[in-house]
């Protein structure tokens, strides 16, 4: 192959590709990147109202604002929604536009198989959240527990959107797993060794491991509970022999890793902000790569902790509560290294230090809860109470929206070339930090005093209208932190673009082009010599880095737009979705067929097509 | 850095293994698991089956709308000889990979077109096996045995399916000359998905059909 020569003279005028089918038919990772944050954050909205509607409800004792019914659908959607197509998907903006960026590559492996997942999460979001237009939205909780997901007791389509819409997802979250491994692995700049890779780079390869792992042990729970469902099997029907706890051993088994494929993202983020606002590189760097590797392991050792009130027995109750409390010395480790990075640093209170600061806080909560029912009877005091409510939101929303909200404001200079007001970033800090405290502290004493979880109301003599008024009064409070943060977006973007190339003086090589980069990332990737290659060559040239310049970048392959992506995502939608009609139309798997023809029709003139 | 280094980043690798080759092998690591899910249930439900057919032993069981005997399932020298084609089509596509990579295109055509014959049989002797289960008496819902059998060897037969597919179409591709010896990853990588599925079938056959 011809080499080719790389034009570096300042870029005469932006080459932009504009319009809605550049969008469609991108494969560019910054692009994609986009399209999951903003995509992701619709439907973090959409889960965040369902949560108001729940706090409303609940502010009163014997309250009627929604039905028992639409309770239980707010309570399962909310969970799905915030894990599935929130967080989730918000750390894969995070991995999407930075973890090329971050390695020094032009691209992820396989572009175009990232507009796939890209496409096939949109699909399955909306597929999802279809549901709630025909008065079907799933209503038997986030974990969806057999039997009561079976058809007996969950005879309507609400079931059967959650079964096929998660299906849907896990093959977009797996297709994007394979493409992020593959590209860490395979593309990093020439010097970047493994043990050279930034932390958020780290911590998203061992999620995307986690990924990999724990997708197909869901994906086979779901096909049996989709089989009983559609197809008259009994794998979790006691009528037939089947025995519904193994749902909730092949559901966990696959829920406790996605715990830190939840988390694990956020401590990246939170591990890349504490050192640049330190001033110092980050507190026992390999201690931090392989406490993550070992809260990874060990999170597959643990799952049934969740089945406590199963009554295993004392063997396995005993294996899996000293396996869950191992966890936390990984854990521990990660949070003294952080604490260790701030000590002693040159702290720079901007807003990114603020959420990343108040993560470690709130994480070092929820952890703590998290021991407590680590522990067998300690757990059957707590389990289906709002004190794990309380657990689960301090790790998840204390954990994980606090980081990647720290991510938020650290990249977005980065990612749309405008700053953030720090005055208005503050002020979604504090009312975020107060309105999330006040929501979720009080579950804890609710939960001990014996509020169980789920119920949509409760009579006034149990006494929890008190701290039940307390807590809606934070969710609005938190409501408007985010009403605060969209603001500070919409006015930033209104601003002309003044970002410069690295605003905050990073380390990583992110912050060596300029904001936002442009499509072909870097024309030349500095040396890469150790962990912080940016703080090396900024001491090198004695503190100051000149601003890099836009340059044409002509010469450079690019990988070509391409539609098939979508088309074959449609395919994924057809052969999945046709499950839904089973029961209502006789020839339902003519659907299947066309969706099987899609699928085949885009994989083929996928493959076919030239990739550059 | 020069414009050789900066070609470098786009079609060198950092571990020099071309990424498609390392993304198969993520794939299988993922499958696995999927796998591994498939064969824990198949071993957890072994023996729960409230009424027969069952694999290995005569049984009371449903029969033209009556209860009746009936016997054990499971024909163990037709799969036997199944599972030798399969393992027999991993050698063959070993040996049209190094046809391909020589650029002997007679041989690629040659051993390619063998893999896929041994293919297309082992699906044919499913779709028999399969069948036969079904007039003896065992649908996909009859009972636990069934649903957990027909699941498992349905997926790794839908596997099979996809390989089929995929080795089928870079013989039409060899055939038409559009596979050289440069492009001989192509069928490399096919060839890796395909041992792997093989593999599989090492572990599902004793555990299904010769494990009482």
């Amino acid at each position: 192959m011809a080499t080719s020569v790389i034009d570096r003279a300042p870029a005469a005028h932006a080459p932009e590709y504009t319009g809605i089918m550049s969008w469609i038919k991108t494969v560019d990772h910054k692009r994609i990147g986009i399209l999951y944050g903003s995509t992701a954050f619709l439907f973090f909205l959409i889960g965040g109202i369902e949560a108001l509607f729940m706090r409303i409800q609940l502010m009163k004792p014997d309250n009627t604002f929604v039905s028992a019914e639409t309770f239980n659908a707010l309570f399962t959607m909310h969970g799905t929604t915030m894990i599935f197509l929130g967080i989730m998907p918000l750390s894969a903006m995070f991995f999407n536009y930075f973890i090329p960026l971050q390695i020094g590559a032009r691209d992820v492996a396989f572009p175009r198989l990232n507009a796939f997942s890209y496409w096939v999460f949109l699909l399955g979001g909306l597929f999802i959240n279809f549901s709630w237009l025909i008065n079907a939205a799933p209503n038997a909780g986030w974990f969806g527990y057999a039997n009561l997901t079976e058809r007996p007791y969950s005879p309507g389509l609400n079931t059967d959107f959650w079964v096929l819409g998660l299906q849907i997802l896990g093959i977009a979250s797996v297709a994007a797993a394979i493409n992020f491994f593959v590209t860490i692995v395979n593309l990093r700049a020439p010097g970047m060794k493994m043990l050279r890779m930034p932390m958020f780079v780290w911590m998203s390869f061992i999620t995307q491991i986690l990924l990999l792992l724990a997708f197909p042990v869901i994906t086979i729970a779901l096909v049996f509970l989709m089989m009983d469902r559609h197809f008259g099997t009994a794998f979790f029907l006691p009528d037939g022999g089947g025995d519904p706890i193994m749902w909730q051993h092949l559901f966990w088994i696959f829920g406790h890793p996605e715990v830190y494929i939840l988390i694990l993202p956020a401590f990246g983020i939170v591990s890349e902000v504490l050192p640049v606002f330190s001033r110092k590189p980050l507190f026992g760097y390999t201690a931090m790569v392989f406490s993550g590797a070992f809260i990874a392991f060990l999170g597959f050792g643990v799952w049934s902790h969740h089945m406590f009130s199963t009554g295993m027995g004392p063997f396995a109750d005993s294996f899996f509560a000293l396996s869950t409390m191992l966890i936390a010395v990984p854990t521990g480790v990660k949070i003294f290294n952080w604490i260790g990075t701030l000590w002693g640093g040159s702290l720079q209170m901007k807003t990114p230090l603020y959420f990343a600061v108040g993560m470690v806080a709130m994480f070092i909560v929820g952890g703590l809860s998290g021991v407590m029912h680590a522990s067998p009877p300690a757990d059957l005091q707590q389990t289906d109470s709002y004190f794990v409510v309380a657990h689960f939101h301090y790790v998840l929303f204390g954990g994980s929206i606090f980081g990647l909200s720290a991510g938020a404001y650290y990249w977005f200079p980065k990612m749309f070339g405008r700053m953030l007001s720090e005055k208005l970033g503050k002020l979604h800090f504090w009312l975020m930090f107060l309105g999330f405290n006040i929501t979720f502290f009080p579950m804890h004493f609710l939960g001990l005093n014996g509020m169980p979880r789920r119920v949509y109301t409760y009579p006034a003599e149990l006494n929890f209208g008190f701290w039940n008024q307390v807590q809606t009064w934070g969710s609005l409070l938190l409501g408007v932190s985010f009403l605060v943060f969209i603001y500070n977006m919409w006015k930033t973007s209104r601003r002309p673009a003044d970002a410069p190339a690295d605003p905050w003086r990073g380390a990583t090589l992110e912050w060596a082009i300029p904001s936002p980069p442009q499509e072909f990332n870097f024309a030349d990737v500095p040396p890469v010599n150790s962990s912080t290659p940016l703080w090396d060559l900024r001491r090198a040239s004695g503190g100051q880095l000149p601003e890099p310049q836009r340059v044409s970048g002509a010469g450079i392959h690019m990988p070509r737009p391409s539609i098939w992506p979508l088309v074959t995502a449609f395919g994924v939608l057809g052969v999945l979705g046709s499950i839904l009609f089973t029961h209502a139309f006789h020839y339902w798997f003519l659907i299947t067929l066309v969706g099987v023809a899609t699928l085949f029709y885009g994989v083929y003139r996928w493959a076919f097509e030239p990739a550059f | 850095m020069s414009d050789a280094a900066a070609h470098a980043i786009e079609h060198h690798t950092s571990t020099g293994i071309d990424s498609r080759k390392v993304a198969i092998w993520t794939l299988i690591g993922s499958e696995c698991l999927f796998f591994a899910s498939l064969i824990s249930m198949y071993l957890v439900y072994k023996g729960k089956s409230l009424v027969g057919p069952l694999p290995h032993a005569e049984s009371q069981c449903m029969l033209h709308g009556h209860m009746q005997a009936c016997e054990q399932i499971f024909e163990i020298p037709l799969v036997t000889f199944g599972t030798a084609v399969l393992l027999f089509s991993s050698f063959f596509v070993v040996l049209a990979l190094y046809g391909a990579q020589k650029g002997d295109r007679k041989m690629l055509i040659r051993w390619l077109s063998m893999t896929v014959l041994c293919g297309l049989f082992f699906i044919g002797m499913q779709v028999y096996e399969f069948q036969h289960f079904y007039h003896k008496g065992l649908g996909y819902s009859t009972n636990l045995f069934g649903s957990t059998f027909y699941t498992l060897t349905g997926f790794h037969g839908s596997h099979v399916t996809v390989g089929v597919i995929w080795l089928s179409t870079l013989l039409v591709l060899a055939i038409r000359g559009k596979l050289p010896a440069e492009k001989s990853l192509n069928l490399e990588i096919a060839a890796l998905y395909w041992h792997f599925v093989d593999v599989v079938w090492i572990v599902i056959f004793p555990v299904v059909y010769l494990m009482r």
